[in-house]
């Protein structure tokens, strides 16, 4: 029996009525009043959720530049002090390790967060790759992270209004935070990262200027219905970024870890695809069932918006285009979906 | 808006321990899910019926229910012949969460041996078993 950690917030999970269930190691809540609920308050005004689990790596040291751009994908030229940008971990093969976002906080400091799943292997990556005058430390423990979504979430903390994947140091309800114009649901709003044990002030905070709090669960129907992968289901150190449409975050004219296998793959055209689809019929599809004619799903659910099934999955390339007809075996019964543009909802945001 | 129904387990039921519930009417019965399994997947966004005609079989797997998070198979507490698939659950499968032993039926079926009721559950003994569960 593993001992599952707890965030600092667990005392405001469970007295809140979440139901706590085990993630990646962690005991997390996966709702509070309900999915579908907490999904619609994201979409229409404002959540919060503890993201507190998530690795968050200090990258410090006069050739920290030099390590990283070397390391990850996209291209860190492209960063002034207080950008921030989605970027991928990749292996020789090309192969995604994790897909993180990383923050300049200044020309020799960078703050990278992970996936709570990959922080080990993330950090161990990149300490085993430290060149002199870089240091990686693990902070994770340091750290609450709170992710407020929503469209009315920068009105309800009383920000001012800046440029997604930018970051700033501020206060919000008087707890002083990392605000980082970041998010994994397709909505306005912000990352606030405080120390541990500020958190529970912080949380207070946000609830009261009317965040509803949300569990995972909203988390991940939220990401999938505007298609951010879900590392471990859509991405992994087995999939390459060009046949995951994440192209545009590698920088293939710089050198890094699985470049020369990418430019080939782009070069070649992948071999296989991941597609967003929406199912024509009643049902549900699931990470792991099988697509006809040789794809598979990586990640399924109802989309609360759209009031169906939606999911994404790998099929051949030649099957990729949408209005392309897939057949999906849910539980022994082939269900009928299309292939359908990217994202499978889209939000006030990119209206 | 989802209203969920508060929890319950009314005296005139009969239950199965995989979360069932069944109302004796004659040689008739009405099938549901009880309020914990409800409770317990959430508010629900597909039922997968069997077609009338077809039968049910005690203790085994008649349909599935599934929410935004899970998928649950649905046991039948009794053998027989499907009647009618409640077809507002099919439309709007929510109504299982709002009303689970109300307007959230799933089957009625003719039993093909009512001698099955003697094994079923009664409120006290169900609860009993959520309790040691």
């Amino acid at each position: 029996m593993q001992t599952l950690l707890r965030t600092p917030l667990h005392e405001r999970h469970a007295a809140g009525g979440a139901r706590l269930v085990p993630f990646a190691g962690w005991e997390m809540p996966v709702q509070y009043e309900g999915v579908i609920p907490e999904h619609k308050a994201v979409r229409s005004d404002c959540g919060i959720f503890d993201v507190s689990h998530m690795g968050e790596l200090h990258v410090e040291g006069p050739k920290v530049k030099e390590l990283l751009q070397g390391l990850l994908s996209n291209d860190l030229d492209r960063l002034a002090d207080g950008d921030a940008q989605y970027t991928l971990l990749t292996n020789e093969r090309g192969g995604i390790v994790d897909d993180l976002i990383v923050y300049r906080l200044d020309p020799g400091h960078f703050l990278i967060v992970c996936n709570a799943s990959n922080r080990e292997p993330v950090y161990a990556w990149l300490k085993e790759r430290e060149i002199r005058g870089s240091d990686v430390r693990d902070a994770s423990d340091d750290y609450a992270l709170l992710a407020v979504q929503g469209p009315r979430a920068i009105e309800r903390l009383g920000l001012p209004e800046a440029k997604p994947f930018t970051h700033a140091m501020g206060a919000v309800g008087g707890v002083e935070a990392m605000i980082a114009r970041t998010g994994y649901t397709g909505e306005e709003g912000c990352e606030l990262m405080c120390p541990a044990e500020d958190a529970v002030e912080l949380w207070d905070a946000v609830v009261e200027a009317g965040a509803v709090p949300c569990g995972l669960g909203a988390r991940d129907t939220l990401r999938l219905e505007v298609c951010y992968p879900l590392h471990g289901n859509d991405i992994s150190p087995d999939t390459d970024a060009i046949s995951a449409g994440l192209g545009w975050t590698c920088a293939l004219e710089k050198d890094f870890t699985g470049v020369e296998e990418l430019r080939r793959i782009k070069e070649a055209g992948p071999e296989r695809k991941l597609v967003a689809f929406t199912m024509d019929e009643k049902a549900v599809p699931r990470n792991g069932m099988a697509i006809e004619d040789g794809g598979e799903v990586t990640s399924g659910t109802h989309s609360p918006m759209l009031d169906r099934g939606i999911g994404m999955g790998y099929v051949p390339a030649a099957s990729a285009a949408p209005g392309t007809e897939l057949t999906i075996d849910v539980r022994g019964k082939g269900r009928r979906a299309t292939v359908v543009p990217k994202p499978i909802y889209q939000s006030h945001q990119e209206e | 808006m989802l209203v969920a129904a508060e929890e319950s387990y009314p005296g005139e039921l009969k239950y199965h321990p995989e979360h069932d519930w069944a109302r004796i009417e004659g040689d008739e019965a009405t099938l549901g899910v009880t309020w914990f399994a409800q409770d317990a997947l959430g508010e629900l966004v597909h039922f997968e019926a069997p077609e009338p005609g077809a039968t049910v079989a005690k203790d085994s797997t008649y349909g599935e229910v599934e929410s935004v998070k899970a998928v649950s198979d649905v046991v039948a507490p009794l053998s027989g012949e499907i009647l009618e698939v409640n077809q507002k659950v099919v439309d709007a499968p929510e109504t299982v969460n709002e009303d689970p032993y109300g307007e959230g039926w799933l089957l009625r079926i003719r039993l093909s041996d009512p001698s099955e009721v003697e094994a079923l559950l009664d409120p006290d003994a169900y609860e009993q078993l959520l309790q040691d569960a």
